[in-house]
């Protein structure tokens, strides 16, 4: 009987991750009858005029989301050798439960306290446009998702074998040396995957893009202009009734998200299997 | 190495370190600084005596309570709801699971944990469609249904922490507990299970954080502005953090903000406090296995 729940269990996790890319197939598919679809790949979100092009969106998601992600990769990395090897002793404890706190932090605490400091700022420094911008949402995910990826990092800088680190200090290596030249090698696949975990929670975070990227429909050309996520875009566009074929659009918005998701993911499992002996 | 690289090294990565540490202070600080002020009955229950507001005497339009308890119902109905679920899965995965079976599900469960919110959100809408039109109107985007969709993204996390906390018994344990003659239920839900206790408890209250901080998943499946103190689970709710959304982006006079900010202040208060749980019960857990 025991065996029996855990199995049943499994099969919901199971059902529902399928569930969840069945659901938004269903209410996707209307779009593959009528014009909708011939839009929807291309440039021009104008509901009214029956174009649901959701390409500046995913212009945007990358804009906003691999800046993120590239600023936040070496903040990670250098925080991770810091709280490993490189900091007293003493240090690295707290250091590790302050990158532990962050992953707790409300996203949507970021979003509002940088609504009223970064975004002010950003447009004083920029002297034009409205502050929110692909910038400011650039800077502000990349302090949300770094304790993700510093965690990864963390954790494999620390399977190490013990004996490989006593090897080398009593070559007289430096610390320094020993991040540089057992260290990174040895973790590469890890490192590789932080990254792309840490990429996978920039595209998908919805409210910083929705609060500080500014919610344009634009393809963007600077860092200064604001932009729309696809994340934003789907929050944005429920407001609509639940017939429209806009509202149908999202759902491919959706689809999207949730392969790229996947994508990652699979690359992620490729990269950190265990070697076959 | 050359003097130049280690020196790089050492102080780039510190460099990186205290940026990050300075933008953490810089943003948290503006909201502990700002909000700190605000805090006081006002601020959770507007006009409203206390006491009267906490008996649901009287409704509460200008304070936060509707949101907390909004929050707080959403929190704990979804995690109930996620929990057995969770943890039956951790447990198939570490102790049922072979091959291909196991291979499958764990790519699951790495799928699910990283799907953004907002498409579970989404996935919780359209559930909700189906429910509307299957009800034929009766029900649509509610309480129950938010959880429900809270429980599917705080899912992977439990199933993770329950599979972790598993497989931490030791080899000496299982033998003896084997040899005794117990069947692999018996041991599991005798044995292995209070073992893992504190493992899962931890991955539960975890849970609660995730689920109190979410906004994404639950702006699309029936929270909205004012609704008051939750009374159906099919009804309509406030919470916490769609509140904070909301006031940043139309916010109308200082008042409102400062009520925003007080609301920030309350689930950073709520979420690290929940943080800090979790990290003692670690504590504790290691402190007992030396």
């Amino acid at each position: 009987m025991g065996e029996g729940a855990a199995t049943m269990a499994a099969g919901i996790t199971f059902g529902v991750t399928l569930a969840i890319f069945g659901f938004m197939g269903w209410l996707a598919l209307p779009l593959l009858e009528g014009e909708t679809l011939s839009t929807l790949f291309t440039s021009v979100w104008n509901p009214q005029g029956g174009h649901f092009g959701i390409r500046p969106m995913i212009w945007g998601t990358l804009a906003v989301a691999l800046p993120a992600t590239l600023i936040a990769f070496p903040v990670s990395v250098g925080f991770a050798c810091v709280a490993t090897h490189l900091a007293p002793s003493w240090a690295r404890r707290p250091l590790k439960g302050i990158a532990g706190f962050m992953t707790g932090i409300p996203t949507v605490v970021y979003g509002f306290s940088a609504v009223f400091t970064l975004v002010p700022l950003i447009r004083r420094m920029a002297g034009q446009g409205s502050g929110f911008s692909i910038l400011g949402a650039a800077m502000v995910l990349a302090l949300l998702i770094s304790p993700t990826m510093i965690l990864i990092l963390i954790n494999a800088f620390e399977t190490t074998p013990q004996i490989w680190l006593r090897e080398f200090e009593a070559m007289g290596a430096t610390p320094e040396e020993t991040v540089w030249y057992l260290i990174f090698p040895v973790t590469t696949p890890a490192m590789v995957s932080a990254f792309l975990l840490g990429l996978g929670r920039a595209t998908g975070d919805t409210l910083i893009a929705l609060m500080l990227a500014g919610n344009a429909v634009l393809t963007p050309t600077s860092p200064l202009e604001p932009a729309r996520t696809l994340t934003a875009h789907i929050a944005l566009v429920m407001a609509a009734d639940f017939e429209s074929p806009e509202f149908r659009s999202i759902f491919a918005c959706g689809i999207l998200l949730y392969l790229i998701i996947f994508g990652l993911t699979l690359m992620v499992r490729y990269l950190t299997r265990r070697p076959c002996p | 190495m050359s003097l130049w690289k280690r020196l790089l090294i050492r102080y780039g990565s510190f460099f990186v370190t205290l940026l990050l540490l300075s933008g953490l202070f810089f943003f948290l600080g503006h909201i502990v600084l700002k909000g700190g002020n605000t805090l006081s009955p006002a601020l959770l229950f507007g006009e409203v005596a206390p006491m009267d507001a906490l008996l649901f005497k009287e409704r509460v339009f200008e304070g936060l309570f509707p949101a907390i308890c909004g929050t707080l119902c959403l929190v704990l109905l979804s995690v109930t709801l996620a929990l057995p679920a969770g943890v039956l899965t951790g447990i198939w995965l570490s102790h049922f699971a072979r091959g291909r079976a196991k291979r499958t599900l764990t790519l699951c469960v790495d799928t699910l944990a990283g799907v953004p919110s907002i498409v579970v959100g989404l996935f919780g809408f359209s559930f909700a469609i189906l429910l509307h039109t299957l009800t034929k109107g009766r029900i649509g985007p509610c309480l129950l249904i938010a959880a429900l969709t809270l429980a599917v993204l705080v899912m992977p996390g439990i199933i993770r922490t329950t599979e972790v906390a598993l497989s931490t018994i030791d080899r000496g344990t299982r033998l003896r507990v084997s040899a005794m003659g117990a069947t692999p239920v018996q041991a599991i839900f005798h044995v292995y299970l209070p073992m893992a206790a504190s493992g899962i408890f931890r991955g539960g209250v975890l849970a609660l954080g995730r689920c109190a901080e979410d906004t994404a998943a639950i702006m699309l499946t029936g929270v909205v502005v004012t609704a008051g103190v939750p009374y159906a689970l099919f009804g309509r709710f406030e919470a916490l953090p769609f509140a904070i959304f909301t006031i940043a982006s139309e916010y109308t006079g200082p008042e409102e903000l400062a009520r925003g900010y007080g609301a920030a202040l309350i689930l950073l208060i709520l979420c690290g406090g929940l943080f800090g749980l979790s990290a003692c019960i670690a504590c504790r857990f290691r402190s007992i296995k030396r």
